[in-house]
């Protein structure tokens, strides 16, 4: 006879809750377990993977984990070229994913990505409450209270990983039989059929990408031009797998790009007659076509926290949100995974956070358990002494193989602060949080890119009064760790460590 | 939820934009990313790289420099261009008064951006006259 495991955290109070189960959820849960913070987690899921249990349509994703590189595999710095898998700091729960691919490619494939969060739930002993829906959330007091499936929930802090992964079309888009991402058909049901995809970002190509074999023409149409990722040297662009429509364009093989607005979107005898306009010069041109697919992008199902007073911005509706994922106007609501991305930091020269990837919210949730442990809940972390000869190889180091640095540039940094008694490790910050609040004085490493050049160190000193700038030289081999920088560093670190770095 | 056509709908309502037909100011929409800041949130650092060009969409910020407020910004204003334009970093601090709405986009953008919509690039121009004819009015 078989002994069923009651389901864990029942409806209650809690010190917090966090709401999901795809990999910013479990890396979060994980972390606050490491800390030993006392809290329950709910999913409406059945088992573990979030998005990854359905997406990406086409089943390969998008970001890599190499199973040969220049680092140790399971090390810290094999992170860097480790993409998918969750952060553990057992050895044996680290890189997994390489473990649960096949070979065939670099890029998991759908199945394996799913296979891999749920073999890090099961082997870090993860628990859950699934067939748990969250469907409405009040204030009571000090405390939230989640309404769900199996009763509320309260708890003065609630951590919310839901996604992006609602499909949001403009409403010239809302005509019956307009497919979107999440819905579409199998690819052969496209074959020898006129396609008219809306939106030129990543799931537009992808979805041209899966059809290209099938469609007798596909038209890739939006306002603005499409960027490449190889171009603009960042993830804001286009990536190298979805390219090959770009291509068939570039080349005149019979896909349409185009820089257009749609102006409507009418059915006609089981096909569609699109008419579009152009930026430019206002010309119009008329498409009859048997698909029209939205590829306008995504939001978050924050049900209805905004109706609590969570500012959201932009079309994907995400919450406006401090440097720690705090909803920059309900205090003790935070935010996990993809939706983090809303936390925009410096964005420097436009390029924004790899907060909307697991490479980027997996080091995010680390730095969210340990703030929740000590501003939230009183804690008081250890914090690892420095010797004053140690600093400058530390921070080059951690620039040149640090992986919150290399997969979250000039968002997240390795802090040095001073106190009496010298220079200590002040972990893993935000870097928005370093540059504008106030602290003792500390230097900020952080990796930072432009679009252009290498990535290049940049060092924020804090001593004294405002957080200076200083910029390091790229190297073409991205090694930071040479007798130049060595000099450059210390030279700038100097006036803020100087008590500690004296000899 | 019509949130691109709400920033359209704004846009049009703009000095800045004000000669731009639909489907520019749609592709102009597309082209800047939204962002938001609370009150009191540096959105440009003064002495930092990177920055960008920055519209208010909605809410006020202030312009300070060297920790003292010169000058305060609506919706419609623009803020960045100067360091975008000189290649510098910003020589001011912007500071949201209160939650300010803003579309940005990185100085490495602006120049393709302004070629690619002259009415936008005139506008900018008359803009910076008058800032220069304040200027100028206030030494005299």
């Amino acid at each position: 006879m078989v002994e069923l495991t009651p389901a864990p955290f029942a409806p209650g109070r809690y010190p917090l809750v966090v709401v999901g189960s795809g990999p910013g959820a479990l890396q979060l849960t994980y972390s606050l377990r490491r800390l030993g913070i006392e809290h329950a987690v709910i999913s409406a899921d059945d088992a573990p993977g979030g998005m990854f249990r359905r997406w990406p349509i086409f089943q390969r994703m998008l970001s890599w984990t190499k199973p040969y590189a220049e680092a140790e595999r399971g090390s810290t710095a094999y992170e860097r070229f480790d993409w998918n898998s969750l952060l553990a700091d057992e050895a044996e729960h680290r890189a997994i994913m390489p473990g649960v691919m096949d070979g065939t490619s670099y890029f998991p494939s759908r199945p394996e990505m799913e296979r891999g969060l749920v073999a890090f739930a099961e082997r870090t002993a993860l628990q859950v409450r699934y067939g748990c829906r969250w469907e409405s959330t009040r204030l009571d007091g000090g405390d939230l209270v989640l309404v769900t499936s199996d009763g509320e929930y309260r708890a003065p802090i609630a951590v919310f990983a839901v996604g992006v992964a609602e499909p949001w079309r403009p409403p010239v888009l809302a005509v019956a039989g307009v497919e979107q991402y999440g819905d579409l058909r199998p690819a052969e049901t496209y074959a020898d059929r006129r396609i008219f995809i809306v939106g030129k970002q990543n799931s537009g190509f992808e979805i041209a990408t899966g059809l290209l074999p099938w469609a007798r023409q596909i038209v890739l149409a939006s306002p603005s031009p499409t960027r490449l990722s190889v171009d603009v040297r960042s993830l804001v662009g286009v990536r190298a797998r979805y390219v090959q429509p770009y291509e068939d364009w570039a080349l005149a093989g019979g896909v349409v790009v185009l820089d257009a607005s749609i102006e409507s979107v009418e059915p006609r005898e089981g096909r569609f007659i699109v008419t579009t306009k152009s930026p430019q010069d206002g010309s119009a041109l008329t498409f009859d076509v048997d698909d029209v697919i939205a590829a306008t992008g995504f939001t978050s199902p924050l049900r209805d926290l905004p109706q609590l007073g969570v500012a959201t911005f932009g079309q994907s509706r995400l919450p406006a949100q401090t440097s720690f994922w705090e909803s920059a106007t309900v205090p003790g609501i935070f935010f996990a995974g993809t939706i983090m991305q809303g936390s925009h930091g410096l964005r420097k020269h436009g390029i924004p956070s790899n907060s909307g990837a697991v490479q980027g919210y997996r080091y995010n949730a680390r730095v969210l358990a340990r703030h929740i442990a000590e501003e939230k809940l009183g804690m008081r972390l250890e914090r690892r002494r420095l010797a004053a000869d140690d600093v400058v190889p530390f921070l080059l180091a951690e620039a040149s193989r640090g992986p919150e640095l290399w997969h979250q540039r000039a968002y997240l940094a390795r802090v040095v602060a001073v106190d009496a008694d010298g220079p200590y490790d002040d972990g893993i910050q935000p870097l928005a949080h370093f540059v504008d609040d106030s602290g003792p004085d500390a230097v900020a490493m952080t990796l930072e890119a432009n679009g252009k050049d290498d990535p290049y160190p940049a060092v924020y000193v804090r001593a004294k009064g405002p957080v200076r700038e200083k910029l390091l030289a790229p190297h073409p081999l991205l090694d930071f760790e040479g007798e130049a920088y060595r000099r450059e560093l210390a030279d700038t670190v100097h006036d803020a460590l100087d008590r500690a770095l004296a000899r | 939820m019509e949130v691109r056509d709400d920033v359209v709908d704004i846009l049009a309502g703009f000095a800045l934009f004000s000669d731009l037909a639909t489907p520019e100011l749609e592709s102009v929409a597309q082209t800047l990313d939204e962002s938001w800041f609370k009150a009191d949130e540096r959105v440009i650092r003064q002495g930092l790289t990177g920055s960008g060009f920055y519209v208010i969409l909605d809410g006020t910020a202030t312009i300070r420099v060297d920790g003292k407020d010169r000058a305060t910004l609506r919706p419609g204003d623009y803020f960045g261009e100067i360091s975008c334009l000189l290649g510098e970093p910003p020589v001011s601090d912007i500071v949201a008064q209160r939650p300010l709405r803003c579309l940005v986009l990185p100085c490495e953008r602006l120049e393709e951006f302004l070629v690619a919509h002259p009415r936008v690039l005139f506008r900018l121009l008359q803009g910076e006259a008058r800032k220069v004819r304040n200027t100028t009015r206030w030494l005299s």
